[in-house]
């Protein structure tokens, strides 16, 4: 589609065309480590609070004190709030920053500093529990109920895409009717539609599994209807009627050479779904009706900025959002390689 | 003709089929507003079974689905046990204020969308091209949520637009020019925020299907006879692009939709986005699926209106 240079300089791709085909795919393998870490590279638990601490902002790495010293590895000032809610850091003692401790719990953490000081690299939120920590395992309910729910959706459509498809008639024409009904509602009232008539007060680990399900389960027309397109075609070609011929049932011959040939549609759709349902799961918790506190997803997270007074004073509460722009980008960007390899093969 | 009337027939069966499926998604969920109302000890047996009776809860399944569809049509919808009235009066004036949201941000991001998008397919490779393609490859990363958000953060910073809501503290006392200025000043941001949300992917389209319209025989030859470029483009390329367009068009209203929700529930703009939370978390069921109905129901009109202007704009369909 778009244009990547000249014929002559395609055997040779410039730096910036080859960052762009790499930078997403690696950007995301350091991501799913990060979170898949997460318990270790986050210096606190997820639900951890420090009551005097609301809203305290980043704090600052030092490697040079009042004095003029240079220091061997980072460290940091004690933090006090003040009565106006503001902080102020406590210049007379030097905080170092540890690496590899084992915290309270005994849980072996990458860094972190001696309790009862406090480490905040992204700030705290209203109770006083670490933002990073939180973004973190925030991330692991975010980005794996896209990621379920896409695998969960496109299996779905391509299930239902390659019966419609291949058997046609009466069965095909009622899969099309209904693949139709879902893509004309708008998914994102069904969806919470649908989530109304659930209890609304239920367990975290309930609710990521609903929320998985469910966004699966409202998002799977479109992929069965391309599915459906490619199966359509690919039953017609030669070998397969041929294979057809020879006596092959029809489950060998959806198995064997029609389902192949939907996989490049399956995986283009899986790079563009999952973005969207890792949205929508940031979606509903940021409307209360995902997972709930105390329990990080980026949605819930964001759910502060709700209050006017944590939206115009804190900007490190709009991290998650910041963390799901990225994250969306990298997969457009995956979307976009993948489908320009599909088209070229 | 007869294209237009087959296209509504089977609009009509979508919207048959619509109503049934909300109406079973409601039948089949688990607990009702009177189930909530059973754990309240004040409240008898006797109490419960007169009000099951008295709202034909009682009645067998497919009796309940007519008399909600009798309902319908008495433009009622069923009826909201959180606030003891009809849904429709409930709805209406809402979905009026959701239109007046979507239609406007569909209006503006279409006016900028196709000049923007014919301008790149016009020079492709140029910096204008590049640009607006990399603006918006970020644009279609950033979510609803965000925008709405942000809109929000530049009202309060700058003080120049109101901070969320529809009307300002006794607007009622204005006269209308005032009233309707009032309107319009809390508009400006959440319509805004949905120009932003819409706006990449109406961009993008334009300009691939310019770009095929453009790489036609029929263009190429145009070319060939001299034609000035405004011509070429506005004349020529842009009815043959204007196909796949139309069809956007009707699908653009889902994605508006959709996108309205949460841009009036952080903007709090009185529309049904947040009419459906607030029912949600009252159990208010008919509410819902009432909301849910009506924006299927916008959904297919506005599929209508486009299937309509397609048959209308290409001869090919037409014969």
């Amino acid at each position: 589609m778009t244009a990547v240079g000249t014929p002559g300089r395609s055997s040779k791709p410039g730096l910036l065309l080859r960052l762009r085909t790499w930078a997403p795919a690696s950007i995301l393998v350091v991501v799913a480590a990060l979170v898949l870490a997460a318990s270790f590279v986050a210096p606190y638990d997820s639900a951890q609070q420090h009551r005097r601490l609301p809203f305290a902002p980043p704090t600052r790495l030092h490697v040079i004190d009042t004095t003029g010293a240079l220091y061997g590895r980072p460290f940091v000032y004690p933090v006090t709030a003040s009565m106006d809610g503001t902080y102020v850091e406590d210049r007379s003692r030097v905080v170092p920053l540890r690496f590899l401790v084992r915290d309270g719990n005994d849980t072996l953490r990458l860094f972190g500093v001696d309790a009862p000081d406090v480490v905040f690299l992204l700030g705290s939120d209203r109770f006083g529990r670490d933002q990073l920590s939180r973004l973190l395992h925030g991330a692991r309910i975010s980005l794996f109920a896209g990621l379920l729910a896409g695998l969960l959706a496109v299996g779905f459509g391509l299930l239902i895409g390659a019966v419609s498809g291949f058997f046609g008639g009466w069965i095909d024409h009622f899969l099309t009717r209904l693949t139709e009904l879902f893509m004309v509602l708008p998914w994102l009232y069904l969806l919470i539609g649908i989530r109304a008539l659930l209890p609304l007060h239920i367990t975290p680990t309930q609710a990521f599994t609903l929320l998985v399900v469910l966004i699966g389960l409202v998002g799977w027309a479109p992929p069965a209807r391309l599915v459906r397109g490619v199966v359509l075609s690919a039953k017609e070609r030669d070998y397969v009627q041929a294979a057809r011929g020879f006596g092959a049932s029809d489950l060998y011959l959806l198995w064997r050479h029609v389902l192949p040939q939907t996989l490049p549609v399956a995986a283009t759709q899986l790079a563009i779904r999952v973005p969207s349902f890792i949205l929508a799961e940031v979606t509903l918790s940021f409307l209360g009706l995902g997972v709930a506190e105390p329990v990080p997803s980026w949605g819930n997270m964001l759910a502060a900025l709700q209050e006017y007074h944590v939206l115009v004073s804190y900007w490190w509460m709009f991290l998650p959002a910041v963390a799901l722009v990225v994250v969306i980008l990298c997969f457009h960007g995956m979307a976009g390689i993948v489908q320009r390899r599909v088209e070229a093969s | 003709m007869r294209r237009i009337i087959e296209r509504l027939i089977s609009s009509l069966l979508l919207m048959v089929a619509v109503s049934i499926f909300t109406f079973l998604l409601a039948e089949l969920a688990p607990g009702d507003y009177l189930a909530e109302m059973r754990l309240n000890p004040q409240i008898s047996e006797e109490t419960l079974t007169a009000l099951r009776a008295r709202y034909g809860l009682d009645q067998p399944l497919p009796v309940r689905y007519l008399r909600w569809l009798q309902s319908i049509a008495d433009g009622e919808l069923g009826y909201s046990f959180a606030r003891n009235m009809s849904v429709g009066p409930l709805i209406w004036p809402r979905v009026g204020n959701t239109l007046l949201l979507t239609s406007l941000a569909a209006v503006f991001s279409w006016l900028i969308a196709i000049p923007l998008g014919v301008w790149a397919a016009a020079r492709p490779g140029s910096w204008i091209d590049r640009t607006s393609l990399g603006a918006t490859a970020v644009l279609m990363a950033v979510p609803e949520l965000l925008l709405g958000l942000g809109c929000l953060l530049l009202a309060v910073h700058s003080g120049l637009f109101p901070v969320g809501g529809m009307t300002s503290v006794g607007s009622e006392d204005l006269d209308f020019w005032q009233r309707t200025g009032d309107v319009v000043w809390h508009l400006a941001l959440p319509v805004l925020a949905l120009i932003l949300a819409s706006l990449p992917t109406l961009f993008r389209h334009v300009r691939s299907a310019m770009l095929d319209a453009l790489d036609a025989p029929h263009l190429q030859a145009a070319r060939g006879h001299g034609i000035d470029r405004q011509r070429l483009l506005f004349h020529h390329a842009l009815p043959a692009a204007a196909n796949p367009l139309i069809s956007l068009f009707g699908l653009s209203i889902a994605g508006l939709l959709s996108g309205s929700l949460l841009i009036e529930v952080i903007m709090s703009w009185p529309g049904i986005g947040p009419l459906l939370l607030d029912a949600i978390l009252a159990r208010d069921l008919h509410v819902v699926i009432g909301v849910i109905l009506v924006s299927g129901l916008l959904l297919i009109l506005g599929n209508l209106v486009a299937d309509t202007l397609l048959l209308l704009t290409d001869p090919r369909i037409r014969r």
